[in-house]
């Protein structure tokens, strides 16, 4: 049973470290973070599930608070890059390349 | 009046340093008048606490300024005998007298007032020098001496010809000052100590023999670079780039007589080494003849003195080394007085002849100028040695000392002897080719007599060479009484007792000196056609002398040449090659590897994504191969 919570956690961390190395948008690049995100919370939870201990549950919790900061401060730095440079395509964003 | 020596040094140095950070502010006479203030004052003190000496109750002593290093007996000490009394006060009197010259001889310079700084500042070295109570002290001295010797030298230093003699001077004094070094590190190492009260009372016991012989052959090596001795006295003729009152002060009067003051002081290390004594003496006697040939040749006015020069320290070093050490000090003293005369006298003919220092080119310059051709004249015949002027009891009592020894040293005589004939030679034709004569002048050349703050140095120091010779006569050897203390316990060599012996010793030299002057004036008190006819009979020898033996030559293809193509092998050959090859050698590997790396760079997030990414899949592939196995 378990086996399917990790396949399809798999299934979506892939799909997203897929996304992070193909597209160039970076506001599609921060939802596929936040796709590997949560399937590293679908890991933790079924296998929390899985050893009948709460240790998964809680980890999740963590993981859920943080990546809501981390939303709050990616994409406000992603608005204020559009703002500035009218794109949000990484590969034009150059400016500290040597 | 001891504790405040210091004094004599420090007023002087003082001088020196005030003029250097204040003196371009000052007006032009006002710069010169302190500089002389300083080291008149010097005098002053060094003739009170010269007193007890004159007054025959002084005793040495020492006065402890700082402790340097005393582990090794160096420290800052300075000795108050009446051998460094005497150095002091000519170094002081004579300098005070130079230093007055030089207001008027300076004017106009536009930078008058570094030239008294230096001028200062040599005297302080050279005070230095003299008091010093250690050989490490006297060296500090030895050396700033040479400083200010390069610094004066190189005083004109925008004309090539001034510069290229100033570093001649600074590199061939260099390889006597490395022989004195080593005789320093021989004594440290043979007796423990520097200091001259531990040194030289312990020569002849703990200091004999060869090590004895080693150190006073290396001071002479020394010596002999500093007092222009043969074979690094090449120097000296070339440090006549210098302003002339430069040429007067240090280079006649004192810095070149050091040699001849450190073989005096290190007296009792001679006592012990009968061989290098003999060969101070011996170099000392070929110096003499050598210079004195050329000097007959000259025809710059400057050149003829400062082989006159080489050929006196010469003379004082034959004397040291026969351990006639009142006499060498006693003719360092009066040819201080008229060999600077003579100098300051040549400056004053410069100066009136508008920096034209060719003689062939002067004559009848007495009528203009009378008062320097006086005070020359005076001087010329002190130096001849003509009784009964001061350089007549000198060099009577030279050779006198040396006729008396006998043996190696009665063919020193003669050396002398002939060497007095060609000094009375060639300074009657100088003199008589400058006053006497008619006129040789470029058109449009008015010399006219010097101002009177240059005329009365030349005054006083036609006094001191007239009368100086007097404090050292046979009638009375009040020198010799003075100077007691300084060399006690040591044998020294002594004019023949008796008057019949002292007649002809006297009569012998007046002789010699007479018909050198006799030829001198002779010869040149013609026409030019006829002494030029004159000077062509000589053939290929006066070529010979006129280039001064071809020895800068000589030196020039021997040493220079092969030293100048080193050094071009190690700027343009293995510095260029070897030493930058191999340094742009690295900075090119590291450019190159560098340029094969970047192409890794490509600034793109998800190249480095995909590259972590990979690295995670490996890692992660081996954990679960390891995991399996």
């Amino acid at each position: 049973m378990t086996d399917w919570y990790m396949l399809l956690a798999a299934a979506l961390f892939a799909i997203g470290a897929m996304g992070i190395l193909v597209r160039r948008n970076a506001l599609v690049m921060f939802m596929c973070v936040e796709l590997m995100l949560n399937a590293v919370n679908l890991t933790l939870v079924s296998a929390g599930r899985a050893l009948e201990t709460l240790d998964g549950q809680l980890a999740t919790f963590f993981v859920l608070v943080v990546a809501a900061a981390e939303v709050v401060i990616g994409l406000a730095i992603i608005v204020a890059i559009f703002r500035y440079r009218e794109t949000a395509s990484v590969d034009e964003l150059s400016e500290l390349k040597g | 009046m001891i504790d405040l020596l210091w004094l004599a040094i420090a007023l002087p140095l003082a001088g020196a340093v005030f003029l250097h950070f204040f003196g371009r502010f000052m007006r032009e006479p006002l710069a010169g008048w302190l500089a002389t203030l300083a080291i008149g004052a010097s005098f002053a003190v060094g003739a009170v606490a010269a007193v007890p000496f004159f007054a025959g109750t002084g005793e040495t002593e020492h006065l402890v300024i700082w402790e340097w290093m005393p582990a090794i007996g160096a420290t800052f000490e300075l000795q108050w005998d009446p051998l460094s009394a005497l150095m002091t006060l000519v170094v002081t009197g004579v300098g005070t007298l130079i230093h007055i010259f030089a207001i008027g001889y300076m004017h106009g310079d536009e930078r008058f007032h570094r030239f008294f700084t230096y001028l200062n500042l040599f005297a302080a070295s050279m005070l230095t020098l003299v008091l010093a109570g250690n050989y490490a002290m006297l060296f500090v001295g030895w050396e700033l001496v040479g400083l200010c010797s390069f610094l004066l030298i190189g005083f004109w230093y925008t004309r090539p010809s001034a510069s290229a003699a100033a570093r001649k001077a600074f590199i061939v004094n260099r390889i006597g000052d490395l022989g004195m070094l080593i005789a320093l590190m021989l004594i440290f190492t043979t007796i423990g100590t520097l200091a001259f009260t531990g040194v030289l009372d312990r020569a002849g016991s703990e200091l004999t023999g060869g090590g004895a012989t080693a150190i006073a052959l290396l001071f002479l090596v020394g010596a002999a670079g500093k007092s222009a001795q043969v074979p690094l006295y090449v120097w000296l003729p070339d440090a006549m780039e210098g302003p002339t009152p430069v040429s007067a002060l240090i280079h006649a009067a004192t810095m070149v007589t050091a040699g001849v003051y450190l073989v005096a002081r290190s007296a009792s290390i001679y006592a012990e080494t009968a061989f290098a004594a003999g060969a101070v003496a011996v170099i000392g006697a070929i110096t003499a003849i050598w210079a004195a040939s050329i000097a007959i040749a000259q025809r710059d006015i400057k050149k003829v003195l400062a082989y006159s020069t080489v050929s006196q320290l010469g003379y004082m070093f034959m004397t040291v080394g026969a351990s006639a050490y009142v006499a060498g000090i006693f003719h360092l003293m009066t040819h201080a007085f008229f060999k600077a005369l003579l100098f300051l006298g040549a400056g004053s003919v410069i100066h009136a002849m508008s920096d034209e220092q060719d003689m062939y080119k002067m004559g009848g310059l007495a009528r203009r100028m009378p008062v320097t051709a006086t005070t020359m004249g005076i001087a010329t015949l002190a130096i001849a040695g003509l009784p009964p002027l001061s350089g007549f009891w000198s060099k009577d009592e030279i050779l006198g000392s040396l006729f008396e020894r006998g043996g190696m040293y009665g063919a020193l005589w003669l050396v002398g002897l002939i060497t007095a004939l060609m000094t009375a030679f060639y300074m009657a034709r100088q003199w008589v080719l400058v006053f006497w004569g008619k006129p040789r002048w470029d058109e449009g050349t008015e010399p006219h007599e010097s101002p009177r703050v240059m005329t009365i140095p030349l005054i006083v120091l036609a006094v001191l060479s007239i009368f100086a010779g007097l404090v050292n006569t046979p009638f009375r050897y009040a020198l010799e009484h003075f100077l007691e203390p300084a060399f006690e316990g040591i044998r020294q060599a002594h004019p023949p007792e008796g008057w019949a012996m002292f007649a002809l010793m006297a009569g012998l030299s007046t002789l010699a000196a007479a018909a050198g002057v006799a030829a001198g004036w002779l010869a040149y008190n013609r026409p030019p056609e006829v002494w030029r006819r004159f000077q062509e009979s000589f053939g290929r020898l006066w070529t010979a002398w006129e280039n001064a033996y071809w020895v800068d030559d000589l030196y020039g293809a021997v040493v220079v040449a092969p030293g100048r193509r080193l050094a071009e092998f190690s700027a343009f050959q293995f510095d260029a090659k070897v030493v930058d090859g191999a340094v742009n050698g690295v900075g090119a590997l590291v450019y190159r590897l560098g340029s094969a790396l970047r192409v890794l760079q490509t600034g793109y997030v998800r190249n480095y994504g995909a590259g972590f990414a990979a690295g995670l899949l490996v890692v992660a592939i081996w954990l679960v191969m390891r995991g399996l196995s």
